[in-house]
């Protein structure tokens, strides 16, 4: 059972939407967000979101005056374009959805040089650094305020 | 008891040695404080309570990059692993999911404990010869205020009519760009170094106080996708791969904290409408940020580009005030020796009412220019000494 309430001809649009927003690419060899593995996990992410995305994908069948899914690639494009600048923030809920499951793809953050893994229990290495760059600090006069 | 780290010899501070070594300097750390340098302001690793090495029982930090939600290894000095198993072990009791409703008098003008619902829901009263308040700029004046009797009319303490009054937060004006390297994105503690080369007042400028400036080691994957689209920068098509491979892990950034001052306009109050699922008058909050407080982060913001065009970055950003800032909340209690203004003594206990003491950042009567906890901390621990050392005439 899908736990999201949109409809058929909704999850069509939001697919086709999601893989405007980010195609995929040969060049840096990436899915785009209509993969069926990042919009399932789209669907699946919903949550506070849910009726925002709701509401963005009626305003854009609105624009299309149809299905979305269903307009040819430039008329598609075109719509887009303006569902981009009139969305408001269901839309801005709606991009945020797709962009955290894309960018928390595994073929994703492999292409991005990124280690698909939680943070715990292996941590980060991080440059300690070279502390002796505070020298001209350190040699600097008291700034603070004394104690009255 | 939490632990701190840092280093010592920072010329902005009277002498002090943290236990424990600084969080690593890092890529962006390198560069902000070579910046720094070549601009001659002043920069230093921050104190903080994320231990760098063991520390009584907590395991080192090693760089999750998730501070804030919680440390999964132990190492950030959260009350949960510090203070708690230290007072349940002394014989605390902790009553988790409660709400306190009001604070009781009795005839005497003395608080005689609190009103509260607990877990389930139920009402319930605790009696207490001393009660101690800890809900801070927002909770408590709202249960002051909600703490209504026949003798305090206007609100628990309150004969100043100062409780909820001079509400402060710290305005912060973020400002970042972009480098032509990757740098370690979120990988480490946030915080790691800091400047307070404008904190004080100075004549020249025009508003009075300063601030601090708090670098930024950067953000994830993730966070960099959502508030670039949010900011426009991230395109739709083909081209969002490559202007976001230009983004990721090649932000820096800086915040100017700034010191908000008093005004009795910014105030808590309680809603007259909205309550709370156990029907108890919701806080409400009226706030503005003053021209002072606007001229300082404006200051902040000029100086901010400064840095991060000497750091080698481009493609400069502002944010002010962050749209999800006002987590600092100060000043509705304020502490003073005149009963006229201000509401609780030099030692935390309310002038109105001998058995009630506030130990919360509601105290305040400016806000500083820094992170307020460990301030709030060595408040909190004061008041207490001064209970323990006053027990034999407290009341007095």
């Amino acid at each position: 059972m899908p736990n999201h309430n949109l409809t058929a001809e909704q999850v069509r649009d939001f697919r086709a939407l999601a893989g405007t927003i980010i195609p995929p690419s040969a060049t840096y060899g990436v899915p785009g967000a209509d993969d069926e593995r990042i919009f399932g996990d789209v669907l699946r992410s919903l949550e506070r979101d849910h009726d925002d995305i709701r509401q963005a994908l009626a305003h854009l069948a609105r624009l299309a005056g149809g299905a979305f899914a269903d307009l040819d690639p430039a008329h598609r494009a075109e719509i887009a374009s303006t569902f981009r600048e009139a969305g408001g923030a269901p839309l801005t809920a709606l991009v945020r959805v797709v962009l955290l499951c894309y960018y928390r793809d595994d073929r994703v953050m492999h292409s991005l040089g990124l280690e698909p893994r939680a943070p715990f229990p292996k941590g980060h290495v991080v440059e300690q650094g070279d502390w002796s760059l505070l020298d001209p600090v350190r040699n600097r006069a008291p700034l603070y305020r004394a104690v009255d | 008891m939490m632990g701190v780290s840092g280093l010592a010899g920072d010329p902005a501070y009277p002498p002090k040695a943290p236990p424990m070594p600084p969080i690593p300097l890092g890529k962006s750390g390198a560069r902000f404080g070579k910046a720094m340098n070549q601009l001659g302001w002043h920069w230093w690793p921050s104190d903080t309570t994320i231990a760098t090495t063991d520390y009584e029982g907590r395991a080192r930090c090693i760089n999750l990059g998730h501070c804030t939600p919680g440390c999964a290894q132990g190492a950030k000095a959260s009350t949960d692993i510090t203070y708690w198993p230290l007072a349940i072990r002394a014989g605390v009791e902790l009553r988790t999911r409660c709400r306190v409703r009001e604070i009781t008098v009795d005839q005497h003008g003395m608080a005689s404990g609190a009103i509260y619902y607990d877990a389930e829901g139920k009402e319930q009263f605790q009696p207490a010869e001393v009660v101690i308040l800890a809900c801070n700029g927002v909770g408590t004046p709202r249960l002051m205020l909600n703490s209504v009797s026949a003798k305090f009319p206007d609100g628990i303490a309150n004969s100043s009519g100062l409780v909820g009054k001079n509400l402060m937060f710290h305005p912060y004006a973020l400002t970042y760009g972009y480098v032509d390297e990757p740098l370690d994105g979120n990988h480490g503690p946030p915080l790691c170094l800091w400047s307070q080369e404008f904190y004080e007042t100075d004549p020249s400028r025009d508003f009075v106080r300063g601030y601090t400036f708090q670098f930024g080691r950067g953000v994830g994957a993730i966070m960099e996708a959502i508030v670039s689209a949010n900011a426009g920068r991230l395109p739709w098509g083909e081209d969002h791969h490559a202007a976001y491979r230009n983004l990721v892990n090649r932000r820096i950034g800086l915040s100017a904290i700034c010191e908000d001052l008093p005004e009795e306009h910014n105030r808590v109050t309680l809603d007259p409408v909205l309550k709370d699922s156990s029907g108890i008058p919701a806080p409400k909050i009226d706030y503005t940020i003053s021209a002072n407080s606007l001229k300082m982060m404006n200051h902040g913001i000029a100086r901010a580009k400064e840095i991060l065009t000497a750091a080698g970055a481009g493609n400069i950003c502002v944010e002010s005030p962050i749209l999800n800032g006002g987590w600092h909340l100060l000043g509705t209690a304020r502490m003073g020796t005149d009963p006229e203004r201000s509401v609780v003594n030099e030692w935390g206990r309310c002038h109105d009412v001998k058995n009630l003491f506030i130990v919360d950042g509601s105290i305040w009567v400016t806000s500083g220019g820094v992170n307020p906890t460990s301030t709030i901390q060595a408040l909190a621990l004061y008041i207490a000494d001064s209970i323990k050392q006053r027990l034999a005439n407290l009341f007095d």
